[in-house]
């Protein structure tokens, strides 16, 4: 545990500094006299929700009575728990706000698991409120119990049971503290029945009592100045930009960070929108399925500035071969992410925010004494990348859409404005790719764990947070059967989100391995949701559903379709975009492979010349 | 790999056990030994965790520890500036003729006869590690009937106490 730095701060010292100043509660109730349900109804609304996503049963019932008189809190049936997770998140992600869900004991609340853990991965506040057997049969195997706080303990930022009355407001003030500060993520909130049933005077707002949380967020003047210096001093430096920006709402102090220095930067799948992609010294996305410039310039720097990422091996690749030669700076709120899977030489812990903030006005200061980085040549070098390696797809032969090209005109005709959610697969990395960001949270997907049937209720959720937005879920056939019980949910609340079945009739990113690793053995990757059959027809499912469904099989329907989705308001609509089969994710770097071997297409590696 | 003591100072509530044992777990680090116990403080307990793990993965459990909310305080404990002990309860066959040998050795190791059968005696020891192995190693020649033994605890040497600065600041 000795520090290599002297100006490093130990873990335990970090853990004595004092919290950050906690947001001002919302309004302060003199006690009442309350149910337990009451208690948390009235919690809820003091600490300002005015969605919550939920099923009730049997241990939560006591709680959906009062909910039923809130005035401020809307609360939104769903048709399966873990949508009500999912709506939740993208709720969170779209605004920035604590996404909040709701479900009973036992199979209510292991339902919840995915979201909650998906939360976990990619840092989403959201609070998840389960109802729990009654405190005297916790146990005993009772009717619908599940030690839901034990099943989520490794998969949450933390949680709660609480089996008193009078312990729920600080519960619930707390969950949202821990959800919304430092590095965000999911906190959960169990109450027994009892709890929930009896008597206790409710009064706000509680006194938190958190003595073991103290997050970090002001950066280390010491280890900013030292960023600055090896900053001013690099040949080819590099932003490394995650997803700790987008939740920092840092973008802003980004762009001027990036214009200040000219330093060309990479933005993560989880960062997507956190520069815009036309910003001439953004390289697209780093990683697996990244573009060549990105992971190219990535490997080849002397200098990572990583801000609010991870070192995820989806971006490094084969870690030993990351990024050779180059020092490392990280910044992040979570110290436990600094020199986890590559050290780093200037750890930086603190809120992207401000640490940007810091570093802007340390290298302003070091460039007015005279002390610029110069790295033209550089630049140049990775200009001459991205004009030799740009993105593209392959038109389709027979007749039927790329799927690239259908992504790409969805992007184009809803503009940056709109909202673009995915599940996970082969469509997307084509979104991630395709379409042109240059919003913050315009952009969100299940990154870390990777959850398919993430777009449907999280396209859900982010509607709800921002109705004047058009928000897409651009989904996959086998991502869509995985939730599309929500669009029930959809056309009874009137959250018209707009559904683009990226429909290739097959688990696509599986089948892509199948073809490239697997000797097109296609073992269990057919769907028949189109070519030959279709089963379901999405078309019919979505009227059946009172969803308007169009379809697109042919390349000059495409434009039209995306027209007529965007113009219907009144309801959900979707579209089921036939695609050909074989398309496949470009460029790649296959898993545990050095991002050396990064190939633009099939057996196209690029050619670089002798310097590089 | 080099073994290294950890005191964490957690909340006193229920679960905590079960949120540091299943962390070691998930993230794939070695419990050598675990003590845990109250403080003279009613609302903090303390672990004593040993673990088998180079300088690298130490700072990740260190980190990975103080992320936990209920988790106050982590200090790794120095040996040589600090007193580490473990208790052994071992009982040993031992017939009329042995039980004089044993009762020496056990005397040598400022142990204690804690209960006397007709052929086995009951020994309590407390020492560092090394020591109580040793015990053992001289002991098994005569038959051990059962065996169980602590976690190790430890506490720093010298006048500071690590309770102190988490006190003021809980």
């Amino acid at each position: 545990m000795t520090d290599t730095l002297p100006a490093r701060p130990t873990p335990a010292q970090l853990a004595q500094r004092k919290p950050a100043a906690q947001p001002a509660p919302a309004t302060k109730t003199a006690p009442v006299e309350v149910t337990g349900a009451q208690s948390l109804v009235l919690s809820l609304e003091a600490v300002g929700v005015d969605t919550v996503f939920g099923i009730p049963g049997g241990a939560i019932l006591p709680a959906y009575d009062p909910l039923m008189d809130s005035k401020s809190v809307r609360h939104i049936l769903v048709r399966h728990e873990q949508g009500a997770g999912h709506a939740a998140e993208g709720y969170a992600a779209a605004t920035g706000k604590v996404g909040v869900c709701m479900a009973t004991s036992g199979p209510g609340a292991t339902n919840l698991v995915t979201p909650i853990a998906d939360a976990n991965m990619d840092s989403v506040p959201i609070v998840a409120i389960t109802g729990q057997v009654t405190s005297t049969s916790i146990g005993t195997d009772a009717f619908q119990e599940a030690d839901i706080r034990g099943i989520t303990m490794p998969v949450s930022k933390h949680n709660y049971l609480v089996t008193k009355a009078e312990d729920i407001p600080r519960a619930i003030a707390e969950a949202f503290h821990l959800a919304s500060t430092g590095r965000p993520g999911p906190v959960l909130v169990d109450v027994s029945k009892d709890a929930l049933t009896s008597r206790t005077t409710f009064s706000w707002p509680p006194t938190l009592d958190l003595p073991g949380y103290h997050p970090v967020t002001r950066p280390h003047g010491k280890q900013i100045r030292e960023a600055a210096r090896l900053i001013a001093a690099a040949q080819r430096p590099i932003f490394y930009i995650g997803g700790g920006v987008i939740r920092a709402r840092a973008s802003e102090e980004l762009r001027r960070l990036v214009d200040l220095t000219q330093i060309p930067l990479v933005t993560t799948l989880m960062a997507r929108g956190a520069v815009p992609d036309d910003h001439p010294l953004h390289l697209g996305m780093p990683g697996m399925h990244g573009t060549v410039s990105a992971v190219t310039g990535l490997q080849k720097s002397d200098l990572i500035i990583a801000l609010g990422a991870r070192f995820d091996d989806r971006v490094t690749g084969q870690l030993s071969t990351f990024a050779p030669e180059a020092t490392i700076i990280h910044a992040d709120i979570d110290p436990a992410e600094i020199s986890k899977n590559r050290y780093a030489d200037v750890p930086i812990v603190g809120d992207c925010k401000e640490v940007i903030v810091d570093l802007i006005d340390a290298i302003a200061a070091d460039q007015a004494a005279g002390r610029v980085g110069d790295y033209a040549a550089w630049r140049t070098r990775v200009a001459g990348w991205m004009e030799t390696y740009p993105l593209g797809y392959t038109d389709v032969q027979d007749g039927l859409l790329a799927p690239q090209h259908v992504i790409e005109r969805i992007g184009a005709l809803s503009g940056p404005e709109a909202t673009y959610v995915a599940g996970v697969g082969q469509h997307q990395m084509w979104a991630a790719q395709f379409i042109r960001y240059s919003r913050p949270n315009s952009w969100i997907n299940s990154g870390g764990l990777g959850t398919m049937g993430f777009a449907i209720p999280a396209a859900m959720g982010a509607k709800v947070a921002e109705p004047h937005r058009v928000v897409w879920a651009i989904d996959g056939d086998g991502c869509f059967q995985m939730t599309n019980q929500e669009l029930a949910t959809c056309v009874i609340n009137d959250i018209p989100i707009k559904i683009a079945v990226i429909n290739n009739s097959s688990l696509g990113m599986v089948r892509q391995w199948q073809t490239l690793f697997y000797n097109q053995r296609y073992s269990n990757t057919d769907l028949h949701t189109s070519h030959n059959s279709r089963i379901p027809d999405f078309v019919k499912l979505a009227e059946a559903y009172g969803v308007l469904g169009l379809r697109a099989e042919k390349p000059e329907d495409v434009d039209a379709t995306i027209q007529e989705a965007l113009a219907v308001n009144d309801r959900p609509v979707l579209i089921d975009f036939v695609v050909h089969r074989d398309a496949m994710v470009w460029p790649m770097v296959p898993a545990g492979v050095s991002n050396d071997k990064i190939l633009d297409a099939r057996d196209a590696a690029p050619v670089w010349e002798r310097e590089d | 790999m080099p073994k290294h003591t950890l005191s964490v100072l957690v909340e006193n509530k229920p679960g905590v056990l079960a949120r540091i044992a299943g962390l070691f777990s998930r993230r794939s680090f070695n419990i050598d030994s675990l003590a845990v116990g109250p403080t003279e403080h009613p609302d903090i307990s303390r672990m004593t965790v040993v673990v088998d793990v180079d300088e690298a993965p130490l700072e990740q459990v260190t980190k990975q520890l103080n992320k936990l909310v209920e988790v106050l305080k982590v200090v790794e404990l120095d040996q040589s500036a600090s007193v580490q002990r473990q208790i052994l309860l071992i009982k040993v066959r031992s017939d009329a003729a042995a039980r004089s040998h044993i009762i020496e050795t056990v005397d040598l190791f400022r142990g204690k006869i804690i209960d006397v059968g007709p052929d086995t005696l009951t020994i309590e020891a407390t020492g560092k590690s090394e020591k109580l192995d040793a015990l053992l190693t001289l002991l098994e020649p005569y038959g051990i009937r059962e065996l169980v033994q602590s976690g190790v605890v430890a506490i720093g040497r010298g006048p500071r106490s690590i309770t102190d600065r988490t006190l003021r600041s809980a």
